[in-house]
């Protein structure tokens, strides 16, 4: 059985160290602070927060305390506010420990491709560049394949780049993927239970190898 | 002391021109100058420069700037769910430049700071570096990025005293600091003017070297774009 989203983000929540700052994308990440269990996190929202709190109670929203999908949030007990300019000297400068984030495709070289679909919409970048470039850790937390069944996980991206070679690991429905500079395609760190290694490889456009001296 | 304090939102736009170059605060709504921007549409100065992280959402505050047709040219990191500039973006009457974020702001910062240009990683290999200088540090490729001037910040703040130190207010805060570095006039429209004294020195968030001029604008609408709550356990007030 592929992992369902609540087991994908307790998945990806053990990736996350204790007192570790974090930046967390939109859409599936956002799932990861209910499975962090005692590990104290701050959490980065580039609008200007460290030190995220949940959402606040019904009736307590403050209009000028949002996050950076623009939802009202609280802040934490010892977090802090700041402008952009010292949000993304935090992003670009290497002060953030992990970023979290979905994607449309990721290669096997650790592109990142995340803002754009040729001929669809265009949403804008956002902070989505520098959190690929100046992030210390990237994971990618995803469904393997597309709506349309297409692999996300491929040996080229074929949409626009958001950032070249950034993604360490990637976190699927079907389980868990590394990058590895050591060879091609994507390595098996660990298979959903009752996934196949065959039900990965064909829900997967490139090699998926076992291992640094996997038998290629 | 020549006191920075203007009488009314009309009085503190009265010399912008058509043509101008005008940098607005917020994260969306975000800690939008309400008043100055709905100044702005009213006056009607057309052919405008906007830079601004969101240009507007819901229609409201920037987005009414575009209904109107008063922007040439947009500097934004995102458009997102802004229905008014994805209309113009698709019948071509405004220029859109989509920057990465933190690279906007960056753009902002050299240019408040006598910087002409600075080299970043974010964008290298990427549509953002297309046309521009690159060049290798240590073995990582990184893009040349240009100040970015304007000729007017409109920003809000939760407190100014009258020489124009300002105390920003939680995640309202966001861009407005530094644009009120790039501008050649920034004008802040504050909840409350406080007499000289009265923010601490070390409290105050942006100096009133960087400000020209202060509005009073006690009541705003303060939209919420995305209304999240999580429901109140009993005995919890």
């Amino acid at each position: 059985m592929p992992w369902d989203k609540q087991a994908m983000a307790k998945r990806a929540a053990q990736e996350v160290e204790d007192g570790a700052i974090v930046n967390l994308g939109i859409g599936l990440p956002t799932l990861i602070p209910d499975h962090i269990g005692d590990k104290q996190v701050w959490l980065q929202s580039e609008n200007g927060i460290l030190g995220m709190g949940p959402f606040p109670y019904a009736g307590d929203e403050d209009p000028q305390i949002i996050n950076a999908g623009k939802q009202t949030v609280t802040i934490a007990t010892g977090g802090s506010c700041f402008d952009s300019l010292t949000s993304f000297t935090m992003i670009r400068g290497g002060h953030v420990d992990l970023a979290v984030l979905g994607t449309m495709q990721v290669a096997q070289n650790g592109d990142l491709a995340n803002w754009s679909i040729p001929g669809g919409k265009t949403m804008g970048i956002g902070g989505a560049m520098d959190l690929a470039a100046g992030a210390k850790r990237i994971i990618v937390l995803t469904r393997h394949v597309t709506k349309k069944g297409d692999p996300k996980l491929l040996e080229a991206c074929t949409y626009p780049l958001t950032a070249q070679g950034v993604v360490s690991r990637i976190i699927t429905d079907l389980g868990v993927f590394d990058i590895r500079a050591d060879h091609d395609g994507f390595d098996i760190v660990e298979l959903a239970e009752g996934v196949s290694e065959q039900e990965a490889q064909a829900k997967t456009g490139a090699k998926l190898t076992r291992g640094a001296n996997a038998e290629r | 002391m020549p006191t920075k304090v203007c009488e009314s939102v009309q009085a503190a736009l009265a010399d912008m021109q058509d043509g101008a170059s005008i940098m607005v605060g917020g994260f969306g709504l975000c800690g939008n100058a309400e008043a100055l921007i709905t100044g702005v549409r009213d006056k009607g100065v057309k052919d405008l420069t906007l830079i601004s992280n969101n240009a507007g959402s819901m229609g409201k505050y920037l987005a009414t700037w575009l209904q109107h047709g008063l922007i040439s040219r947009i500097f934004c990191s995102y458009v997102g769910n802004n229905q008014d500039l994805h209309a113009a973006m698709k019948d071509g009457s405004v220029e859109v430049n989509i920057t990465p974020q933190g690279t906007l702001v960056e753009r902002m910062r050299a240019a408040g700071a006598g910087i002409a240009a600075f080299y970043t990683p974010t964008g290298a290999g990427t549509v953002v570096a297309d046309g521009k200088e690159t060049r290798t540090f240590k073995g990582r490729e990184y893009i040349l990025e240009e100040a970015l001037h304007a000729d007017y910040a409109l920003i809000r703040a939760r407190r100014v005293d009258p020489f124009g130190n300002v105390r920003f207010y939680r995640t309202a805060r966001n861009f407005s600091p530094i644009m009120a570095t790039a501008a050649a006039t920034t004008i802040v429209e504050a909840d409350e003017v406080v007499p000289l004294g009265a923010i601490d020195p070390d409290d105050v968030h942006l100096p009133g070297a960087f400000v020209q001029r202060v509005v009073h604008v006690p009541e705003h609408e303060d939209p919420i774009e995305n209304r999240m709550t999580r429901p109140r356990p009993e005995g919890v007030n």
